[in-house]
């Protein structure tokens, strides 16, 4: 086929890619754009296997054919809190991908090029085969970590930077090396470089910063992909990676800037150092029982409930739904409170509460509800913590001093349903819990709410 | 085992009753076995049959109870008559005014007992549930209201009806204390328009709060005390509050006065001409009748009326004209600090000296005096901080431009240096290199643009579709798939078969997301 018809084919799908993303703007359009992704993707796959290059079509249809299959089967069975184990996942596919593509062209260079065409195209090969080495360990580490196999509390190696700093210096030796053509051991030698950098880099961030760490993989793998279509002369792969690995790296600022950290110090790992001592926190922490709670929520005439990771252990979800329904058939205002780092995922809340069908316009973002507590008759906090945290605006020395939380003890009353008296993620005591209209339901989210939905009868 | 025993309360007047059924089911938990005098719940509505039907004891005499009883809980400090039936090592817990009864604790020390004095609870957090002052104020406050009401001659709401429009009751409160605060919940539920005043500047947001209107003062002095008592105020700060109320007195319909300063007399805020610029039918009731009132014309426990009309109620027992809600409240505060001297729940009281609470309520104890108690080793209330001052208007204008000029130099900083890198690789990469870099920047952009009008709740799904598309990699593979390497053709097989696990596992499992997000 013609190289004119592919470029147009491609130049069709851009176009498609950057609607189907464009779409994604609210619920209901968004239902609609994925369909410009598919037939994008489908367009692009198609024209290309139609040009010149590509033979050995029975290799190609198998591997399609097998691929497609388990990705529908995954897609399928794959639970909604397991969503987060699933984008990392799918990451390090992408950067396991460039790696190989990046090898393939290291090994049979396309012939013809010479003097700055050739020196350009060895680095674009390294950094395609680096970047892509970092997404792929790095998002298996996280894949590992999200997935409760591995560890969640950050690994701190002694001597940690300096190890990625020489790395880094290791591999840009090593890539002068491939580029004044000292051989294939070279770039497989960057290969395994990238890949301990990429798995260190994750191992040393938390359970909490997940969101920005996936958010991160992701916007790599865009890159990776971008690097991949420079390496090739491919735009089609350029703009995709472009428009994913932006994508990436604007979630991963968001992320950011709701736990008011900076990138790189997340990146760095670990919680940022205190400036001074920590208030002293008066009052004490008061228990209740379910009655108490039920008793409340009966009496009260608007509630806000503020999900967190707790929920999501515990399954809690379908629960959740159950008890807004029937406080929403007694009348009651009901609304949820979404932080923008709740969850292990950018929007895993959000995801989870529709998958309990919650409607979603009573699913309400910081920003849209925070003015509203002091008007709150009850708020119910299940399983969060750090991001109802009043320390981040009363203690200026708190390591969280400054990061945007939920306003949640401004509400007349405050149950916090926990499973235990421990602290969060971040380590802090939660002054929250102390406050004098603040009361401890303690237990697993799941078990809490059902006891709950017993007594409300 | 330990036997608490409550006696009929002597005082002319006094309703209350320092236990009541309830409260002795929780004592029994402690391991208490429990006695009352016959008929001393009377008065409060709690009858003999109702308080042994929750096993307590119901003895004839209070001799009887005094000899058998280790605790005895009342409700007014002993008298003198019942301070002689005293004995070693027992325990009596009830309102004390230390400062002001010094010979009881005289008899106290002598006769070998422990005194505790449920008014000298230290007001820290963990007290409060046996703070037994805030719980009769709280009743105090509300009753004045009630009482008032009695009194005045008109609604409190305001109301437009058939007969004609009834303006609303002015209400005005000074001294925000547990009692100010119950009494401005009270005229504020019956429809009155409520304004309240305190030396303290810090408590107008619970003013606020409860829905009344705070009387701003502008003086710089904070009347603050020590534990979330106010303290005694200089004379310019009063002349100026002086002429506050003078100001409001023709328009008031009530005034609550609550003002009292821990030790002293209470501070006189209401005087003789304040009266009598009030309109008549007007009423006054002094919470500080007690102390001496804050009003010139108080006469303690009587309600007068005064030549212009105006009624003033001195009343000092508001909390037993309401025996029943005030020995509920004031019996569980007994049994809390009971658990508190109970820690083993075992009916074992140990007088722990070195617990903030105890050691502060207890006045006297192993034939000694132990009054004034050291202050707590935790404060009341944390001392407000420092407030940086606001800034003005310009300054955050002058702030804003700065920051805009500041973004406005990064950006041209940014764009410079992204154009002279451009520039260098321009002059080394050949030219189709250079186009494949327009669109990448061109494509970066276009991104950037997107993404930001993504919502929130939908940053997971789009999450699964970035990754389906970035799975367009794929494209990559396929080129190289017919290579005549078979190393190449492995791994190009590989990376096709792993890139479409991507695409469709992506684009399903976003379907799958997508299709949950349903309205209501």
């Amino acid at each position: 086929m013609e190289n004119g018809f592919i470029t147009a084919v491609y130049v069709t799908a851009a176009v498609l890619f950057i609607l189907a993303l464009g779409g994604m703007s609210n619920q209901e359009s968004a239902k609609r754009s994925i369909w410009y992704g598919i037939v994008g993707m489908g367009l692009a796959v198609l024209a290309t296997l139609f040009s010149a290059q590509v033979s050995n079509y029975w290799l190609v249809v198998l591997m399609i054919g097998g691929g497609a299959a388990i990705g529908a089967v995954v897609a399928r069975k794959v639970e909604m809190t397991g969503m987060p184990q699933l984008v990392a996942a799918l990451h390090s596919f992408v950067g396991l991908a460039a790696v190989f593509i990046g090898l393939n062209s290291a090994y049979s260079p396309p012939e013809g090029l010479v003097g700055a065409e050739r020196v350009i195209h060895e680095w674009e090969i390294i950094i395609g085969v680096f970047i892509g080495a970092i997404t792929f360990t790095g998002s298996i580490i996280a894949y590992g970590k999200l997935a409760g196999s591995l560890d969640g509390k950050p690994l701190m190696l002694p001597f940690r930077h300096g190890l990625n700093a020489a790395g880094i210096v290791l591999c840009l030796i090593l890539g002068f090396m491939f580029a004044a053509h000292y051989g294939m051991w070279t770039i497989i030698l960057i290969t395994l470089i990238a890949f301990a950098i990429g798995a260190h880099l994750v191992m040393g961030i938390g359970g909490a910063d997940m969101p920005v760490v996936v958010s991160m993989l992701n916007s790599y793998s865009g890159w990776a992909a971008a690097a991949t279509g420079f390496l090739l002369g491919n735009d089609l792969l350029i703009v995709t990676g472009a428009l994913v690995g932006s994508s990436g790296a604007i979630l991963s600022y968001i992320m950011c800037r709701a736990m008011n950290r900076n990138f790189i110090s997340v990146i760095l790992g670990g919680f940022g150092g205190t400036s001074g001592p920590a208030m002293d926190i008066e009052g004490e922490m008061v228990e209740t029982s379910a009655e108490g709670v039920a008793a409340a929520l009966q009496d009260a005439e608007s509630v806000v409930i503020v999900p967190g990771y707790g929920m999501a252990v515990a399954q809690a979800q379908g629960s959740i739904s159950e008890l807004i329904r029937r406080l929403r058939d007694a009348g009651k205002n009901v609304r949820f409170a979404i932080h923008p780092v709740a969850g292990r995922l950018p929007g895993h809340m959000n995801v989870l509460l529709a998958e309990a069908k919650v409607p979603y316009d009573i699913v309400l973002e910081m920003d849209e509800i925070n003015d509203d507590f002091p008007e709150t008759d009850v708020v119910m906090v299940v399983g969060s913590n750090d991001i109802v945290n009043p320390a981040a605006q009363e203690d200026p020395n708190s390591p969280i001093a400054g990061m945007p939380v939920l306003e949640v003890w401004k509400a007349k009353q405050v149950f916090i349903s926990k499973r235990g008296a421990g602290t969060g993620y971040s380590g802090i005591e939660n002054p929250l819990f102390f406050k004098e209209n603040s009361r401890m339901f303690y237990g697993d989210a799941k078990a809490s709410v059902d006891m709950l939905l017993q007594k409300l009868g | 085992m330990t036997t608490i025993g409550t006696p009929k309360e002597l005082s002319a007047g006094e309703n209350r009753v320092a236990m009541t059924p309830q409260s002795a089911k929780e004592l029994q938990k402690l391991g208490f076995d429990c006695v009352i005098q016959s008929g001393a719940g009377d008065a409060a509505r709690f009858s003999d049959s109702e308080y042994e039907n929750a096993g307590v004891k119901v003895v004839k005499t209070a001799a009887a109870l005094w000899k058998g009883a280790d605790v005895i809980a009342k409700v007014r400090p002993t008298t003198t008559a019942e301070s002689k039936k005293m004995r070693d090592g027992q325990t009596i817990i009830s309102f004390v005014y230390p400062a002001e009864n010094k010979k009881l604790m005289e008899t106290a020390k002598t006769a070998g007992s422990t005194l505790i004095a449920m008014d000298m609870v230290p007001r820290i957090s963990r007290a409060q549930k046996m703070d037994a002052l805030s719980s009769t104020a709280n009743i105090a406050g509300y009753r004045a209201v009630i009482e008032a009401s009695n009194s005045f001659g008109r609604f409190f709401t305001g109301q437009v009806t058939a007969a004609g429009k009834v303006p609303p009751a002015k209400v005005l409160v000074i001294g925000a204390g547990v009692a100010g605060l119950a009494a401005i919940g009270a005229a504020q539920s019956m429809g009155a328009i409520v304004r309240a005043f305190d030396v303290r500047p810090e408590v107008a947001e619970q003013i606020e709060s409860m829905g009344a209107e705070f009387l701003f003062l502008d003086f710089n002095e904070s009347g603050s005390g020590d534990g979330g008592y106010a303290a005694p105020s200089s004379p310019e700060f009063r002349e100026k509050q002086l002429e506050l109320f003078r100001q409001q007195a023709p328009e008031i319909d009530i005034v609550i006065t609550t003002a009292l300063i821990p030790g002293r007399d209470a501070p006189k805020l209401w005087l003789k001409d304040m009266v009598e610029a009030m309109k008549p039918g007007s009423v006054i009731v002094d919470l500080a009748a007690e102390r001496g009132g804050n009003c010139d014309l108080t006469k303690k426990d009587e309600k007068i009326e005064t030549p212009n009309g105006v009624t003033i109620i001195g009343y000092t027992d508001l909390a037993s004209r309401m025996a029943t809600q005030a020995s509920t409240l004031y019996a569980t505060n007994v049994r809390h600090m009971m658990t508190d001297l109970t820690p083993e729940k075992d009916g074992v009281i140990v007088q722990n000296m070195e617990d903030d609470v105890i050691r502060g309520s207890t006045v006297a104890h192993a034939r000694e005096i132990t009054f004034p108690p050291p202050p707590p080793k935790i404060q009341a209330i944390a001392k407000a901080p420092p407030k940086a001052p606001e800034p003005t208007k310009e300054e955050i204008a002058a702030k804003e431009a700065a920051e805009i000029q500041k973004s406005g130099i990064r950006e041209i900083l940014m764009l410079a240096c992204g154009g002279l890198v451009m520039l260098i690789i321009g002059a080394y990469a050949p030219a189709s290199f250079m186009q494949h870099m327009i669109v990448f920047a061109l494509a970066c952009f276009v991104g950037f643009q997107v993404i930001w009008n993504v919502s929130h709740a939908l940053h997971t799904p789009l999450m699964s579709i970035t990754n389906a598309i970035s799975g367009i990699i794929v494209l990559g593979a396929l080129l190289q798939i017919g290579s005549s390497s078979w190393i190449v053709v492995i791994l190009a097989a590989i990376s096709v078969f792993i890139a479409t696990i991507n695409i469709v596992g992506g684009f399903m499992v976003t379907r799958r997301m997508l299709a949950m997000f349903q309205k209501s």
